[in-house]
């Protein structure tokens, strides 16, 4: 059904830019009796290999009181287990080579390193150490949750964007916790104890909770029989539920104005959407594929219609910019932000912006367009393989947002099975004001 | 291009897929300031080079792994060629490039390219200013793709209505850097150091000197420095060499003829130390000490490299991360680098802390400084790093875009061929009293630059 679009193209030109190409080396999937998943892709271009621990736990998981607990764990993975105790973990992966870090997300926290081929085993070892044998202790922690303050000052508190955005995410979430920042509200990390991490890191840190992703020079079976022995000792623990509180309907237009010290005022506007998981939990996969098309038809670079129309055309717009993201766990938000240009107003600017979204669900979308949107996507798909890190980064991403693996490899073809009518259906149905939340940073300037 | 300020995403790097939008914090600050060395093992690129019937240079590396090409210019355009007060045209012109070329408008020139799902880059800095394509290989994607680079190379029109727009978007990236303090730590930091050297300007201008930019300005820039002999080209990926050559040959012969601009004058040293803090409502003082560094190719550049991958450039293990962050909780990100410039780039230590601790941080700082200067590393510090920095070579040229900066950082600074074959060697070689020797004569902390920008007069 997909490919019929193929069959289509009368140039050579067309075919190859709408082609999916066959680079996606095969996956292996194993799991381990205690319910650890691994995911393992050969990619022999250099005899380098990506090891990341995913956890199925992030900020979308912690309730009121408790919020960037599971950020302020992952700070405490690096100090320390009885057998590598302080910094040990990171001065044994900076000796062989390695580079190493981790992030946290809404729905996910995982633990990386990139190591020379041959030295896959150290990353295991250490790993499977920390998911049950942390110390977290004390003395530490309270050196550490220090660190993650400054971490907010400088990501959010003292940065007028991101401020807005926090804000923004925290009007538009009612009862969704998408609600909650990751880093965590500053109030809840000056009352979080130590004891929080320790129950935290009880409940989620586990084998059945995690997903190891292996990309890189390596044989896959190999990498399953170095992860049975690493990881396959450790026990399962019991299962955990989730409570995930549903977003409850908006009711109307919600507005948020921030008035911060800043010099630029900036706009964002955030719609209610659906992710890929319940898209197809409506039986409307099609919808999530829809949305990141649309977000391609208004900002799929300089030729697109929010940069040509606005930036350029009207001139109202000192920068614009759309975004969407199908890969969460929960219902998510089409944003749209822009810095008016200079002399315009925020009410010029939000009222182009609304226009903009009004002609495209009224007018038509050009079979350019769409070819265009297809024809970037199945190229960035082939960029994308340039690095080890966002391949893995890829399996993890969908595994721990509740998203099988596989589904990274329908991403192109559901993208061209997208037609114009497609799109059009999305925004009609989700750029409407009882979706909206519009920010508004308005500086106070010095 | 303005720059996108912290958080803003511009359309600039616009692309489609599944990372889109996607966001997470990461547990530290990435740097890749250095550059690792060679696992002996593996044989690192094969770089071949050679010269267009133009005039330029070219480098290539052949990778057919993937089916994508990487290009990228780099012209000898950046600030440093800027005509005295005209601040910010470099960057005005570079940015302009793809504001309409031969017969297309802007919508046009971009559209050619995203058609195709081919990316165009350009980039501004001090020492050069860089245009960059990266495409499929397929002969009907990436032919297309490269005459619309020639295109954009050759002929661009610079609109006045679009060197208006640009000059108006530079405005608004003036004002969003005047609220980040980080932003205003640099500028001050870079004022000090630099003076009268052109690397003091304002890459991005000064409100007046972007109001006088004019479009006979642009033009005459462009027909000074965008040229076939102030350029190297640099290609990386599916191609045979002999692809390689004609397409190096076609875009060199697009573009005019012309002379290599002089050489650049020479970077006064810093007379005495200097203290400069700057208040700013934010709730953490961004702190930047350091002083003038290295240019690159330096005799000293190795024992610098390894030395400062030891003080602060090594991440998580390095003294400058583990005394101020794991020890003290005073900053998140706690680094040090040498940026070598083709004249004396900066070396600089960098934390940021709540306003109220920053005196006790800056104290820290300055003392980790001094010891290191005076003891050098540990003999087992050493080992370490040159451990880290061996072993992990390969990983610092396993993608195709990893390869292209390396490349073209060789091919720009002139560096010698088998730079990227001795690097191990040279990274082995390094010994303790080197160091130290090296820090001594390069770094003298009583002439240290100090910038501090926030609520600088806070106390707990």
């Amino acid at each position: 059904m997909k490919r019929i679009e193929l069959f289509l193209c009368r140039s050579a030109l067309l075919l190859a830019l709408l082609s999916p190409l066959l680079l996606h080396a095969e996956v292996h999937e194993y799991r381990l009796d205690n319910g650890l998943k691994l995911l393992v892709k050969e990619d022999r271009r250099a005899p380098v290999v990506v090891s990341q621990v995913w956890y199925r736990i992030g900020s979308s998981y912690e309730h009121n009181g408790i919020t960037g607990v599971s950020h302020a764990l992952e700070h405490m993975m690096f100090q320390g287990t009885e057998k590598y105790p302080g910094g040990e973990f990171s001065r044994i992966i900076a000796a062989n080579g390695g580079s190493e870090n981790a992030f946290t997300g809404r729905d996910y926290t995982a633990y990386f390193q990139t190591l020379e081929k041959s030295r896959l085993e150290i990353s295991f070892e250490l790993e499977a150490d920390r998911m049950r044998n942390l110390l977290l202790a004390p003395q530490e922690f309270d050196k550490e949750i220090e660190v993650v303050k400054e971490e907010r000052r400088l990501r959010t508190d003292d940065n007028p964007v991101a401020y807005l955005y926090e804000s923004a995410l925290a009007a538009a979430f009612q009862t969704a916790p998408y609600r909650h920042p990751i880093i965590g509200w500053m109030a809840d990390l000056e009352a979080m104890t130590i004891d929080d991490l320790r129950a935290w890191y009880r409940r989620w840190y586990g084998p059945a909770n995690a997903v190891v992703v292996v990309v890189g020079d390596v044989d896959h079976d190999a990498v399953r029989r170095l992860a049975q022995q690493h990881f396959g000792a450790i026990k399962a623990g019991p299962p955990v539920s989730v409570r995930t509180p549903p977003e409850v309907a908006q009711q109307g237009l919600k507005r948020v104005t921030v008035r911060r010290p800043a010099e630029l005022p900036h706009l964002l506007m955030a719609y209610k959407t659906p992710v890929l998981r319940t898209a197809i939990a409506a039986s409307a996969d099609w919808e999530a594929y829809a949305l990141e098309v649309l977000a391609g038809v208004l900002d799929g670079g300089y030729s697109a219609r929010l940069e040509t129309n606005l930036v350029r055309g009207q001139e109202v717009a000192a920068s614009i910019s759309a975004s969407y993201n199908l890969s969460s766990r929960l219902d998510g938000l089409f944003t749209l932000q822009a810095v008016p240009a200079r002399g315009k107003t925020m009410a010029e600017l939000e009222q182009a912006v609304r226009e903009q979204l009004q002609q495209l669900k009224q007018g038509e979308i050009s079979a350019a367009e769409l070819e265009r949107v297809k024809a970037q996507v199945v190229s960035g798909d082939v960029y994308e393989r340039d690095s080890l890190f966002y391949q893995a980064l890829e399996l993890g991403l969908f595994e721990t947002v509740g998203l099988p693996w596989r589904l990274t490899e329908d991403y192109v073809p559901q993208i061209q099975s997208i037609r114009a009518e497609q799109v059009q259906q999305v925004a009609n149905k989700y750029f409407h004001d009882d979706g909206l939340t519009v920010a508004v940073l308005e500086p106070i300037r010095q | 291009m303005t720059r996108a300020g912290p958080g803003l995403v511009t359309s600039e790097n616009a692309r489609r897929g599944i990372f889109r939008g996607a966001f997470f914090l990461f547990r530290g600050v990435m740097l890749a300031w250095g550059l690792g060395a060679i696992h002996s093992a593996w044989a690192s690129p094969d770089i071949m080079q050679w010269q267009t019937q133009a005039g330029s240079r070219v480098y290539f590396v052949e990778a057919r792994e993937l089916p994508m090409v990487d290009v990228r210019l780099l012209f000898d355009a950046g600030a440093v060629r800027e005509p005295d007060d005209k601040y910010g045209l470099a960057q005005l012109v570079n940015g302009l490039l793809n504001q309409g070329a031969g017969e297309l408008d802007a919508t046009g020139v971009s559209y050619e390219f995203e058609r195709l799902g081919a990316r165009y880059g350009a980039d501004s800095g001090y020492d050069f200013a860089s245009v960059s394509l990266r495409s499929r290989s397929a002969p009907a994607v990436l032919e297309p793709a490269l005459r619309n680079l020639r295109r954009v190379l050759a002929a661009p029109t610079f609109p006045a209505q679009a060197v208006a727009r640009q000059k108006q978007r530079m405005q608004v990236g003036l004002e969003r850097k005047r609220q980040s303090p980080a932003a205003i730590a640099r500028e001050a930091y870079r004022s000090a150091l630099y003076r009268a050297h052109p690397y003091a300007r304002p890459s991005d201008g000064t409100e007046a000197s972007i109001a006088t930019l004019s479009r006979a300005d642009v033009v005459n820039f462009h027909r000074e420095y965008y040229h076939a002999n102030n350029v190297r080209l640099v290609i990386v990926g599916d191609l045979e060499r002999n692809q390689a050559a004609a397409l190096a040959e076609d875009l060199s012969a697009a573009l005019p003829r012309g002379q290599p601009p002089g050489p650049l004058p020479a970077v006064a040293p810093l007379p005495r130390s200097e203290e400069i803090r700057i208040e700013h409502p934010s709730s953490q003082v961004h702190i930047l000490v350091g002083q003038l560094g290295i240019k690159r190719g330096a005799a000293d550049y190795f024992p610098l490299y390894v030395g400062n991958h030891i003080l602060g450039g090594g991440g998580f293990v390095a003294r400058l991360f583990q005394e101020i962050r794991e020890r003290r909780g005073l900053s998140y990100g706690a680094y040090s680098y040498f940026a070598p410039r083709r004249e004396l780039g900066p070396f600089t230590a960098s934390l940021q802390t709540r306003g109220g601790q920053q005196e006790q941080a800056r104290q820290v700082l300055r003392a980790m400084l001094q010891t290191f200067i005076e003891q050098g590393p540990t003999e087992a510090e050493l080992v370490a790093a040159k451990q880290n920095i061996t072993g992990g070579f390969p990983l610092r040229l396993d993608s195709n875009s990893k390869i292209l900066g390396l490349v073209a950082m060789i091919a720009f600074y002139d560096l010698p061929p088998d730079y990227l074959d001795t690097f191990t060697d040279e990274v082995s070689a390094v010994s303790v009293a080197q160091i130290r020797d090296a820090f001594q004569r390069h770094l003298h902390p009583e002439r240290f630059v100090t910038v501090m920008v926030g609520p600088v007069s806070a106390t707990d």
